[in-house]
């Protein structure tokens, strides 16, 4: 059995979850090598093969040549399965190899189980088992579900890679993430709200229950969407990626998306009506009731 | 210009799931069903380029499903699309993204849709899979995970959301295919005179026969709730009791309070 890993590379570097993708590979039990699109000078600690292709040609996001250079190795490797991980640049290219070579895809994978792949449904709540229906497989995994145990060594054996064809977007350019207003990594105690504080003006409660215990104020997703709370106190992959002495999840219902950013706690409490909720499973202390009456009966004793 | 928008009717992920008998999916008693929420961000984003081009637009959406996916079509017409297409299928669930895009790639070819706005996935499946597949089958390039969108003559800039809050700007032309992500605008809700207007919109039911042709490559074998780690503690009861019980617990398994 043999699998390609597509290797992540943004703004110069190879990105540490490439090493993710080995360790999937690990628990496969599959024979691998790797396509890079980046530079000579950042290829991956790894002993095996690596199909290089000059980013400095082809771009970061050139989903028209990333899809043929996979391609291209796909020809030469004939794996089983085609490996990335389900982030922006895996889901966007993904599909593309995909329907290109007419493959089962199975996406955000987290386990590998008998007859199949487990991936999340219904917002991490439930649990699905695919079972692909192709001899060649492509799967993008969850971020953060599989870790590379040690340190990862070697030195590749590189193969240049190549694609002539025309890209049909153009890439202009990366814009930076907005100045933080507050650094929520370097925080201790981190309250973050959720949708289920159900307004706007309940995020003072939340925010005088993180003053009341020495904490900074964060946020998930959607209530930085809705425009509750700004954009620099959210936490998950899209936002920052905490790991504090104490986090307390507040009408949190925990989306992988928020999930991978705050995991890493060293403790975690979470408030929820919702016995249910996807964040009961990170939690070391799951707190059943509604957010809006617990968390102003918890400031008050703190305060008391 | 024609526009055409996807979406998928949800249930509301706040409902507890139960496997359906097969095991395959859920159970659909008791839920209550919704517009994918990221589909919204789409619907509003096709809406207001409407506004913007004025009556040069055709606005189409179309869903996949039971027929309780008509309330969602009806929905979206009352935020402004011109006319629905529902899909007939009570079987939709067992497709994989790979059939849902030939579907609508069957709908779609041959329409001359300069635009395609679809969510970047569904709240219930979650593959992210169907807008770039159906993009694939038209032979139109697509951008995922938009957080804005600028139309001008043809040329399409969006920016793409990255981890960690980095954003990519790209450039491409239409036709063209865009997966929205949430954030990328604020979704209206429809007003009392646009709900009574979209009741006389045209509506168009196709069986979903008419456009499938390709076989799954994929299938479900099983639904399931996750397996329970346990471990962690439970409190409920008295609001003020549990909070009393959380400050010890946090005095003495955590440095934080002394």
């Amino acid at each position: 059995m043999k699998a390609l890993l597509i290797c992540e590379y943004r703004e110069s570097q190879l990105l540490e979850s490439t090493y993710e993708l080995l360790a999937f590979a690990g628990q496969l039990g599959a024979d691998t090598a790797m396509v890079l699109v980046g530079d000579a000078a950042n290829t991956p600690r790894y002993g095996g093969k690596v199909y290089l292709a000059d980013a400095a040609t082809y771009g970061e996001y050139n989903p028209a040549a990333h899809k043929g250079l996979v391609l291209a190795a796909v020809e030469k490797e004939s794996p089983d399965y085609i490996i990335f991980q389900h982030s922006s640049y895996g889901w966007d290219l993904a599909p593309r190899v995909a329907a290109a070579l007419k493959s089962a895809q199975v996406s955000e994978v987290i386990g590998i189980v008998d007859g199949g792949f487990e991936t999340g449904a219904c917002n991490g709540k439930m649990r699905r088992t695919v079972k692909p229906a192709t001899a060649r497989v492509v799967l993008t995994i969850q971020a953060g579900a599989f870790t590379f145990e040690g340190e990862p060594q070697g030195t590749p054996q590189v193969e240049k890679l190549d694609f002539a064809g025309p890209a049909n977007v153009q890439f202009v350019g990366y814009e930076p993430a907005e100045a933080k207003e507050v650094d929520l990594t370097r925080a201790e105690v981190i309250v973050s709200a959720g949708r289920g504080i159900g307004k706007q003006d309940n995020v003072p409660v939340i925010a005088a229950l993180a003053k009341a215990i020495s904490g900074e104020l964060g946020a998930s997703r959607p209530v930085v969407d809705a425009g509750w709370v700004e954009h620099s106190r959210q936490v998950g992959i899209t936002g920052q990626t905490v790991s504090p002495k104490l986090y307390i999840a507040c009408g949190i219902s925990g989306a992988i998306q928020h999930l991978a950013g705050m995991k890493k706690s060293d403790f975690v409490v979470a408030i929820n009506k919702d016995k249910d909720a996807p964040i009961g499973e990170t939690a070391d202390v799951l707190v059943v009731a509604d957010v809006m009456k617990f968390a102003p009966a918890l400031t008050a004793k703190l305060q008391g | 210009m024609k526009i055409l928008v996807c979406i998928k009717q949800v249930p509301d992920m706040e409902s507890r799931f139960k496997p359906d008998g097969a095991g395959l999916w859920f159970s659909e008693q008791d839920l209550a069903f919704r517009v994918n929420e990221y589909d919204e961000y789409a619907v509003e984003e096709a809406v207001q380029l409407r506004e913007q081009l004025g009556d040069a637009v055709d606005l189409t959406v179309l869903s996949i499903g039971p027929d309780r996916v008509v309330e969602a079509l009806k929905k979206v017409l009352a935020m402004g699309c011109d006319r629905a297409v529902h899909v007939q299928d009570p079987q939709a669930a067992l497709k994989d993204p790979w059939q849902i895009a030939a579907i609508i790639a069957a709908f779609a070819r041959d329409k001359g849709f300069e635009l395609i706005f679809t969510g970047m996935q569904s709240q219930d499946r979650g593959s992210a899979q169907v807008g770039v597949a159906l993009a694939e089958q038209l032979g139109i390039p697509s951008v995922t995970t938009i957080v804005a969108f600028d139309y001008a003559d043809g040329a399409v800039t969006v920016k793409r959301e990255l981890e960690g809050g980095i954003k990519g700007v790209v450039k491409l032309s239409a036709p063209a295919l865009l997966t929205c992500q949430s954030g990328l605008n604020v979704p209206r809700y429809p007003t009392l005179p646009n709900i009574m207007k979209a009741k006389r919109k045209e509506l168009l039911t196709v069986p979903v026969a008419e456009l499938l042709h390709e076989e799954a490559l994929a299938t479900t074998a099983s639904f399931h709730p996750p397996a329970k780690k346990g471990g962690g503690i439970v409190l409920e009861g008295d609001v003020a009791e549990m909070a009393d019980q959380l400050i010890a617990i946090l005095k003495e398994r955590t440095t934080v309070l002394r």
